[in-house]
């Protein structure tokens, strides 16, 4: 009989799931970092038209977004159906948009103020009035990198 | 008496509940990533002072009105032969950039041309293209960015087609790799130097009437 060998039978070892927790874990962290929460909650309907020659946004901390759309079905009793602004949480006239300018600006470091990128959700529905009165309070206050938000898509239907 | 064993805390379940968090926060977890139209506006001069003159061969008239028609340049046409026209016009010239002369006079209602130093392609003929872009406030958005669309596909087909007979790549593909080398840059530059995209958006009118 040779020496070595211990035990009649050979049983064969389970699996060592003690790393399991600590695989599981490095994967939550990942996650519970990268998720961005929703900051602001919608208030107005908000479905942006599909373009095919969109470009990415790069820096998401340099993006300030502008709401424009009808108010959803259940603020439509309070607001009624005409297209609203919404700047971060609430209904905004665009007298308000010169302030809302500034305080995305002030927000930011000196450098970065002039590299905000003011990205518009515009419902595909709403009338071009409301969007050139946004553009023309832009340009009032100096916030001329703008983005037309859409979807892409590989071919538009007429 | 006897000391009592203290019994070990069972971290079996440790990873049921780690597992748990992780399923929430990846169903939580919206990747999107923001996409559109980039669009520079102009500034607002101090001074009112007259605009440049442009002679009217070198505009491209985009109209569109309160019912979403379109009107290019005083052609009634739809949305999808938009894109070939402003082609056309960009190109001012069929057989571009073999360009005759800097008057383009075989070709009357297309634009001029100007001789323009492009860095690293040497002296080139450039269209003095400019498109013109109005709309109704009527108009709705949808239809304002399918037309934008159009024109920015026109003037990145050109780019393409232009950078691929030069280059032997196209331009799409250029402007990815810019940031991996400066003579990919430069090329993607000098793409972008003959075909300048020029939209310029006229203030628009209240014949429709807004909302």
């Amino acid at each position: 009989m040779s020496k070595f060998r211990k035990n009649g039978k050979k049983s064969q070892p389970a699996v060592n799931t003690a790393a399991l927790p600590d695989i599981v874990f490095m994967l939550l962290f990942f996650f519970m970092v990268t998720t961005v929460m929703r900051e602001t909650s919608l208030k107005v309907i908000n479905v942006t038209p599909k373009a095919t020659e969109v470009d990415k946004l790069e820096k998401k901390s340099l993006v300030s977004y502008i709401y424009i759309g009808k108010p959803i079905k259940a603020l439509q009793g309070a607001f009624g159906t005409a297209p609203r602004i919404q700047l971060n949480d609430a209904f905004k006239e665009k007298e308000d948009i010169f302030q809302f300018v500034e305080m995305e600006k002030s927000e930011r470091n000196e450098v970065e103020r002039n590299m905000i990128t003011w990205s518009l959700k515009v419902d595909k529905d709403t009338k071009m009035g409301i969007v050139t009165d946004v553009k023309q309070e832009l340009r009032k206050a100096d916030a001329l990198k703008i983005n037309y938000s859409t979807k892409k898509t590989d071919n538009i239907s007429n | 008496m006897a000391k009592r064993e203290i019994s070990e805390i069972n971290a079996g379940s440790m990873a049921d509940i780690a597992f748990l968090l992780l399923i929430f926060f990846l169903v939580t977890t919206t990747m999107d990533t923001d996409t559109g139209l980039i669009r520079r506006l102009p500034p607002i001069l101090d001074v009112q002072e007259p605009p440049p003159p442009i002679k009217q061969r070198n505009i491209f008239e985009v109209l569109v009105n309160a019912n979403d028609q379109l009107l290019v340049e005083g052609e009634y046409i739809q949305v999808s032969e938009l894109r070939k026209k402003a082609k056309e016009f960009i190109k001012s010239n069929p057989s571009f950039p073999s360009v005759i002369s800097p008057g383009n006079e075989n070709y009357p209602d297309m634009p001029e041309f100007k001789l323009e130093e492009v860095a690293g392609l040497g002296k080139m003929y450039v269209s003095k293209q400019i498109i013109s872009l109005q709309n109704d406030n009527g108009t709705s958005y949808e239809m304002y960015i399918k037309v934008q669309n159009e024109l920015v596909a026109a003037y990145n087909e050109l780019r393409n087609e232009f950078a691929l007979q030069k280059f032997g790549k196209s331009y799409t593909e250029l402007s990815q790799q810019a940031g991996s080398s400066d003579a990919i840059k430069e090329k993607a530059d000098a793409v972008k130097d003959v075909y300048p995209q020029r939209i310029s958006e006229a203030e628009p009118k209240k014949v429709g009437g807004a909302e």
